[in-house]
């Protein structure tokens, strides 16, 4: 087998150039970046058990699109920073912009205090200051990233990845590794952003219903969604009618190349470092096997396309075969997609798929599974008689392909149907104009390949694939299970949790005692996929896997008008923010803070 | 075959069918010499029997897969503990399954259990997520216990001091969910074609605000070029919502046009079902009188840029306002059709139609003046908004 020192120091993407060894760079001189201000793509890589990072802004360009960028050692994204298992680490995080900045470890379990977020664990990194993470031994290995918590300096390009080697043995063995970092580009200010999407449901959707579009809506759903004034279109809030999707830096045109020799196996950490974006990860001809997720291994998941939600991070082994394969990474909506390429000879490609047509939303968005067993996947299981013991179980996962009606609710009548009935809300989620739907009937919907992936016919990675390779170190049955609410108001571009937004409830956190084992619901009672992240603790997803082997995760997408549950046990002490991982939900106030009371004063 | 995974084999067997798989009848039934070549060693026995499932659920096991001269390279069973897990681990890898070298060494600070690792091992490999879920009934609902409460309020101004996290803490409320939006819209401005002399229009709206409260301010008039104005007005209101998709607002209109008048406003705005965004206000004139607006708009998008709107207005008075021309009842109708370009959603051009007319004793006070109570205008016009 080969060495794995050896391939990590291959190319992480086109255009790498080594700055890392220059002694004074010029990015870290002052706020201006070399080459006239111009940000580099793609990324260098850091180690060591001291590292300098320098957060900066300058100017990008993208496939000619230009715009302003914030970047870490002057590269977008940011360096990779690799550690290792076992090892303690000082961060010294410079920041030379005019305002506040920071740095998250996302994924990472550190003190409280090095945790990142302004406001929560620590006061921030004013203009000019050097903040140091004095980190202990670090406590895991896997594929992480980081970014910044301040603002929506995220979107400008202030994030990379993060590596961690194990202390021991990989247990995941590949002859070769890349990082695949996703994101977006966008010419525009993320204020400016955030301000269109308060003033204009549907800003940036050009594939909403129209008089003329080629939806398979018939007349009865159309009047139905209108009635609702809601749109099955809407996918995500921002798409590819203003951003380029990236993989590691590089858009579309200029996508990174990976290169394998035939035979080989080899592992790809594919981080979606995006703002906004959900993925659905294909490589046509290839299969790809799940490894990890978040960060941590599972049990190997054959699959041909996954969806990766914001924040996640999955590796996956595969084996390509002939002269190049496409990565293809297509946007939730398919209004665009990220590509990067395996290549057996540089220069090699592969053909290039056209995007998929853009899916619609169904009944089970809607928060009205068990209505229409169609839009669940089901189908034939109530045929079967066998549709009890098998809820919660991915019928389109195991390629029955019986959901093909799953985008249309044909038939079914929406009069009568309350979409906002309130009176199922249990009563410490706050009812307002915050919040324009209730679920009817949120079902776990854990075993949902995502959203325009119902009725695919190849086999797409379900939650309830996932099973933790190593078992767990606390099989205590949670002694208490909490409920927390997702809401929000598309029309008014509001989000919160149970009702109420940050600003309501910033004086008054979660609260867990030490080491409490608790199982906690999200509800989603939006039309929207939510990943929710939850820092500094992993949670364990209850997605039926065997006693003991709950997958460890730290973000959960909740599928619309579904549920996701975890449990988890508070053992990290302090402060945490918990939140919606889309930036422009976080921004409207889909956040919290998690305390974990000190060791010595809990359960 | 032991009995018991015999019965097994029959439970998955049973499971495989009730999801339409294809399964043979007597694919539990203990294997022939003929279907699993048999080998000496007694390890081989369990993998072939495996194979033989695997192959009768249709998933492809290539023939010597148990031959251990097959397995690649990667496999590493340490030579003194073959455990059951590491076996069956080594099987699937034999299947050409991925599984990490360590998959059966425990966490460092966990606990291996490796009776329940070997079960669900099968279901992964075969792409199966068949596993129930824990059911939660049995788990109590409520509050954190007490001890949850006891930490400190802030845990990090005990490391870097209250004062110093002040104004993140402030800053980071403002930031998720706390800012205000600015917004100003030209909904018209245009040119009206008409008999006699042409005319213009403007309508104009916006706000500062937060999501629940606004200050909300509006402004219409319309006149013909080359005469006095005809009517001006700008209102101030404070806007709050009171429901998903509808504002609550109140505040004062002012006139310029055709006379000086100051007005107490009462209003709704907002979305109705099938996508109407409604404008309704009653007025209450410094004279007493009362007199009410109601305004309908819908966007019926033609392509992703070409948008037909429809758009209809009723003015209604409680009584006659002879200074200004209105007569009690209904007093005008406006229907009208625009058809607008967005180059930009901010930035759309349109032309349209509008039918006026005035109605009953606001028709006699137009004729009264010598005014056409019914007037058609040709508009080419301007929306747009930042």
């Amino acid at each position: 087998m080969t060495d794995l020192s050896i391939s990590r120091r291959h190319l992480l993407g086109a255009g790498v150039v080594g700055a890392a060894s220059l002694a004074v760079p010029a990015w870290a001189r002052g706020g201006d970046i070399s080459h006239g201000g111009m940000l580099r793509q793609g990324f260098d890589e850091v180690s060591g058990s001291s590292i300098d990072l320098t957060i900066a802004e300058g100017r990008r360009i993208v496939q000619g699109r230009r715009g302003h960028g914030i970047a870490v050692n002057g590269s977008v994204p940011g360096p990779l920073i690799r550690l290792k298992e076992g090892e303690p680490v000082k961060l010294n995080v410079t920041n030379m912009l005019d305002e506040d900045s920071s740095i998250h470890w996302h994924g990472l379990l550190v003190p409280f205090q090095f945790d990142g977020v302004p406001g929560v664990s620590f006061p921030g990194i004013m203009p000019g200051q050097t903040f140091v993470y004095d980190l202990p031994p670090i406590r895991q290995a896997g594929t992480y990233w980081w970014h910044s918590h301040s603002g929506m300096q995220e979107q400008s390009g202030h994030y990379g990845p993060l590596i961690i080697d194990p202390a021991g043995p990989d247990p995941i063995q590949a002859d070769r590794e890349y990082v695949l970092l996703l994101s977006e580009f966008t010419p525009l200010h993320p204020h400016t952003i955030m301000s269109k999407l308060k003033k204009g449901e549907g800003y940036f959707n050009y594939q909403q219903r129209t008089m003329t579009d080629d939806y398979p809506l018939s007349a009865e759903e159309r009047r139905m969604w209108a009635e609702m004034r809601m749109m099955p279109t809407d996918i995500i809030d921002v798409t590819g009618s203003t951003y380029t999707y990236l993989a590691n830096g590089f858009g579309p045109d200029e996508m990174p190349e990976f290169l394998f020799n035939p035979g080989e196996s080899v592992r790809l950490r594919i981080i979606n470092g995006s703002a906004m974006s959900f993925f659905n990860i294909r490589i046509p001809g290839a299969t790809m096997n799940v490894v990890a997720a978040d960060g941590l291994p599972v049990r190997p998941v054959p699959v041909q396309e996954f969806q990766i939600g914001t924040a996640e991070t999955y590796d996956v082994l595969v084996e390509p075969v002939g002269e190049a394969v496409t990565i293809v990474a297509e946007s939730m909506d398919r209004s665009g997609m990220a590509l990067a390429t395996l290549a057996s000879t540089p220069g090699a490609r592969a053909a290039i798929p056209a995007l998929r047509d853009p899916p619609l939303l169904t009944m089970a968005d809607m928060g009205m599974s068990g209505m229409d067993h169609g839009g669940m996947g089901h189908g034939d299981m109530a045929a079967a008689g066998k549709a009890e013991p098998m809820s919660g179980m991915d019928h389109s996962a195991m390629g029955h392909g019986d959901d093909a009606d799953a985008g249309s609710m044909a038939g079914v009548s929406m009069d009568g149907m309350n979409m906002r009935d309130t009176s199922l809300l249990p009563p410490d989620v706050k009812v307002g104009p915050g919040i324009d739907m209730v679920s009817m009937n949120p079902v776990d919907r854990m075993g949902d390949p995502g959203i325009g992936l119902g009725d695919v016919d190849h086999r797409v990675l379900t939650y309830n694939d996932l099973v933790a390779l190593r078992p767990n170190s606390d099989r205590r049955t949670p002694s208490r299970q909490m409920e927390i609410h997702l809401t929000g108001n598309m029309e008014r571009y509001m989000w919160s949790f149970d009702g109420q937004k940050f600003t309501a409830v910033s004086d008054d956190p979660i609260r867990f005692a030490y080491n409490e084992r608790v199982r906690v619901k999200l509800v989603n009672n939006t039309m929207m996929a939510h990943p929710i992240h939850l820092h500094g603790l992993f949670f364990e997803l209850v997605n039926g896997a065997p006693d003991g082997f709950q997958p460890h995760k730290n973000v959960v997408i909740v599928q619309p008008g579904g549920s996701a549950t975890f449990d988890l046990t508070a053992n990290e002490e302090g402060d945490w923010a918990f939140h919606c991982h889309l930036l422009y939900h976080m921004h409207s106030g889909m956040f919290q803070i998690v305390t974990v009371t000190p060791e010595g004063t809990g359960a | 075959m032991p009995a018991q995974e015999l019965s097994d084999c029959e439970a998955e067997a049973a499971r495989h069918r009730a999801m339409g798989h294809p399964v043979p009848a007597g694919q539990c039934a203990p294997a022939s010499a003929e279907d699993v070549p048999q080998r000496s060693v007694d390890t081989n026995a369990e993998c072939e029997a495996e194979a033989a499932r695997h192959r009768a659920m249709g998933h492809p096991v290539p023939p010597n897969q148990c031959a251990p001269d097959q397995a690649p390279q990667t496999v590493q069973v340490a030579a003194d503990a073959v455990t059951e897990c590491e076996a069956e681990a080594a099987r699937h890898r034999a299947m050409g399954h991925t599984v990490p070298a360590d998959s059966c060494e425990p966490m460092e600070n966990g606990e291996m259990d490796m009776g329940t690792a070997d079960a669900p091992m099968d279901h992964a490999a075969m792409g199966h997520s068949m596993w129930g879920h824990a059911s939660d009934t049995a788990i109590p609902s409520g509050p954190p216990p007490a001890a949850a409460g006891a930490g400190p309020p802030r845990a990090a101004d005990a490391i870097w001091g209250a004062e110093a996290m002040r104004d993140s803490r402030k800053a980071l409320a403002q930031e998720n969910g706390g800012m205000k939006t600015l917004w100003f819209q030209g909904d018209r401005l245009e040119y009206r074609a008409r008999e006699g002399r042409d005319g213009y229009l403007w309508d104009v709206q916006g706000y500062y605000g937060s999501d629940l409260d606004k200050f909300w301010f509006k402004s219409e008039g319309e006149g013909s070029f080359g005469e006095e104005i005809e009517g001006a007005e700008v209102q101030a209101l404070y806007s709050r919502a009171i429901a998903p998709f509808f504002d609550l607002q109140t505040g004062i209109r002012q006139d310029f046009a055709p006379i000086d008048r100051t007005y107490a406003v009462v209003g709704i705005q907002g979305l109705a079902p099938y996508l109407f965004e409604v404008d309704a206000a009653a007025f209450l004139s410094d004279q007493g009188d009362l007199t009410a607006r109601i305004e309908v708009e819908l966007d019926q998008k033609i392509t992703q840029r070409l948008v037909l709107q429809p758009r209809a207005e009723i003015n209604l008075a409680a009584q006659d306002v002879p200074e200004v021309g209105i007569g009690a009842g209904l007093d005008t109708i406006e229907a009208g059709l625009r058809l607008r370009y967005e180059f930009a959603r901010e930035f759309a051009p349109y032309i349209g139609i509008e039918q006026e007319w005035k109605v009953d004793g606001s028709a006699d006070y137009a004729r009264m003046t010598g005014e056409d109570p019914s007037v058609t205008n040709y508009v080419v016009g301007l929306r747009f908004w930042f």
